[in-house]
């Protein structure tokens, strides 16, 4: 079982949304020539992925799931059989967009300045496969507990905007740099994001949360032993 | 009187004519959305590790498209632009719901390869880019020539990574062996001879590398695409 530190410092990195599934590229490529808009976009997906993916994972959880909707009525068997789980993309995509047309008049309201910052950015993230994907990600893992599906998206967000800072501010120095002439631009940026892409999986070995392991071994062993206990009983 | 001039204006363009001729050939290469319009990239390098991913792929990409394009341009004149966006996104996920249930039936194998990316069809640039530039503005055979072309502009690209990417770093295509066999013990073929798969080529970053080269080839051909940084 991960724990939810390991879920979190995982999709930072070595499952990091950009340098392992390619997810947001688009505007990955075409908003990373500053800095600036580069740390206003990915401040923006972070946002909105940490909204949209616990709602969706209630959503999952509730409505959609094989099962999911048996808290309707417990005693009754058809609603335990419902698994509404082929509606998923169109639900997922209603919620973010819904939810970034809502952040952006909640935001607009109550923290103008943020809005000056994201205020362009938050309808470009409606189409963002990083937020869908995110969403996805969470359906397809399975999640046990809202706390790691929250974790796993304030982990991917995080992960995009290093991504995509990185490379702005890559691309802002390389001006500088004699690139042969039909690389500039998209060429040099996408050989770019390969290299950043291939630094990143070095990060694949960790173990992650080595220091909280032996604290953990005994409560393992323990629930391991509980674990045997409920078979043993059946 | 206008009705009358429309009547005798439509049968001058054929079918076929060059105008829409050129909203097919134009992707597939001065145009082309991978590597000048820069769309569709989320979905289109992490399933180009096998050449029948990447065909299907392309594939679902096409029907989402053609019957996308033409269903938005049929309704273009009763969707109010302010909701045009949530408009766009139901027909397409509505699209990507048959496709995903057709994959899962028919195919069960590549559908579970492909995972969430089928799904991620619907946040796919190059769709809702064509809708909103072209099917929300022209009718519908045109918009069925352009989804067409942007389609098939998509598919060769990842077909081309895929062939690289399936041959360099598996020795395959379309899962059959080219190389001969590498099973140990009973090597055939080039393995015999000391050759080895590229196991870099599976990894992520060289689907990137990959586009990058091919952007790099046709920005030396074609000069009036290069960039200034």
């Amino acid at each position: 079982m991960e724990s939810t530190l390991d879920i979190f410092v995982k999709a930072i990195f070595s499952e990091n949304m950009i340098f392992a599934y390619f997810l947001g590229m688009c505007s990955y490529l075409a908003v990373s020539k500053t800095v600036k808009t580069a740390v206003g976009l990915g401040a923006a997906v972070i946002f909105v992925l940490l909204v949209t993916v616990p709602v969706n994972y209630l959503l999952e959880n509730y409505l959609l799931k094989e099962g999911a909707l048996s808290w309707v009525d417990p005693n009754n068997a058809t609603w335990a059989e419902m698994d509404l789980s082929f509606l998923s993309f169109i639900m997922f995509i209603a919620v973010v967009a819904s939810i970034v047309q809502l952040v952006e008049m909640l935001v607009e309201k109550f923290a103008p300045a943020l809005y000056g910052a994201l205020g362009i950015f938050l309808p470009l993230i409606a189409v963002n496969c990083s937020i869908l994907g995110g969403a996805l990600f969470m359906q397809e893992r399975q999640y046990t507990s809202i706390v790691d599906a929250t974790a796993f998206s304030l982990g991917s967000g995080i992960g995009w905007f290093i991504a995509i800072v990185a490379i702005a501010a890559i691309r802002e120095k390389i001006r500088y740099s004699q690139v042969p002439a039909p690389l500039r631009g998209l060429g040099i940026t996408f050989i770019l994001t390969g290299l950043m892409g291939i630094a990143f999986m070095s990060f694949m070995g960790i173990k992650y949360g080595g220091e909280k392991e032996e604290a953990e071994d005994t409560t393992q062993t323990s629930s391991i032993e509980l674990v045997d206990d409920t078979q043993t009983n059946k | 009187m206008s009705e009358v001039a429309e009547k005798t204006k439509a049968p001058k363009e054929p079918l076929f004519s060059k105008k829409n001729r050129k909203l097919v050939t134009d992707p597939l290469t001065d145009n082309n959305p991978i590597t000048i319009q820069v769309l569709g990239i989320c979905s289109a390098l992490a399933i180009t590790v096998q050449v029948k991913q990447a065909v299907v792929m392309s594939l679902s990409v096409l029907f989402v498209m053609v019957l996308g394009n033409i269903a938005i341009s049929l309704m273009r004149t009763l969707i109010p632009s302010r909701i045009r966006i949530i408009v766009q996104l139901v027909v397409v996920a509505s699209l990507v719901i048959i496709v995903n249930e057709l994959l899962g039936a028919f195919l069960p194998d590549v559908s579970e390869q492909l995972s969430v990316f089928v799904g991620l069809i619907i946040t796919n640039c190059i769709i809702m880019g064509r809708f909103e530039a072209f099917a929300m503005a022209n009718k519908p055979w045109p918009s069925f020539m352009d989804a067409v072309g942007n389609a098939m502009g998509y598919a060769w690209i990842l077909v081309v990574v895929a062939v690289f990417r399936e041959l360099l770093g598996s020795g395959t295509l379309w899962g059959i062996q080219i190389f001969g066999s590498n099973l140990p013990g009973e090597e055939w073929g080039l393995y015999k001879v000391g050759y080895m798969n590229n196991n870099m080529m599976i990894l992520p970053p060289m689907a990137l590398i990959i586009v990058g080269v091919i952007i790099w080839i046709q920005r030396i051909r074609n000069k009036e695409l290069q960039e200034e940084h």
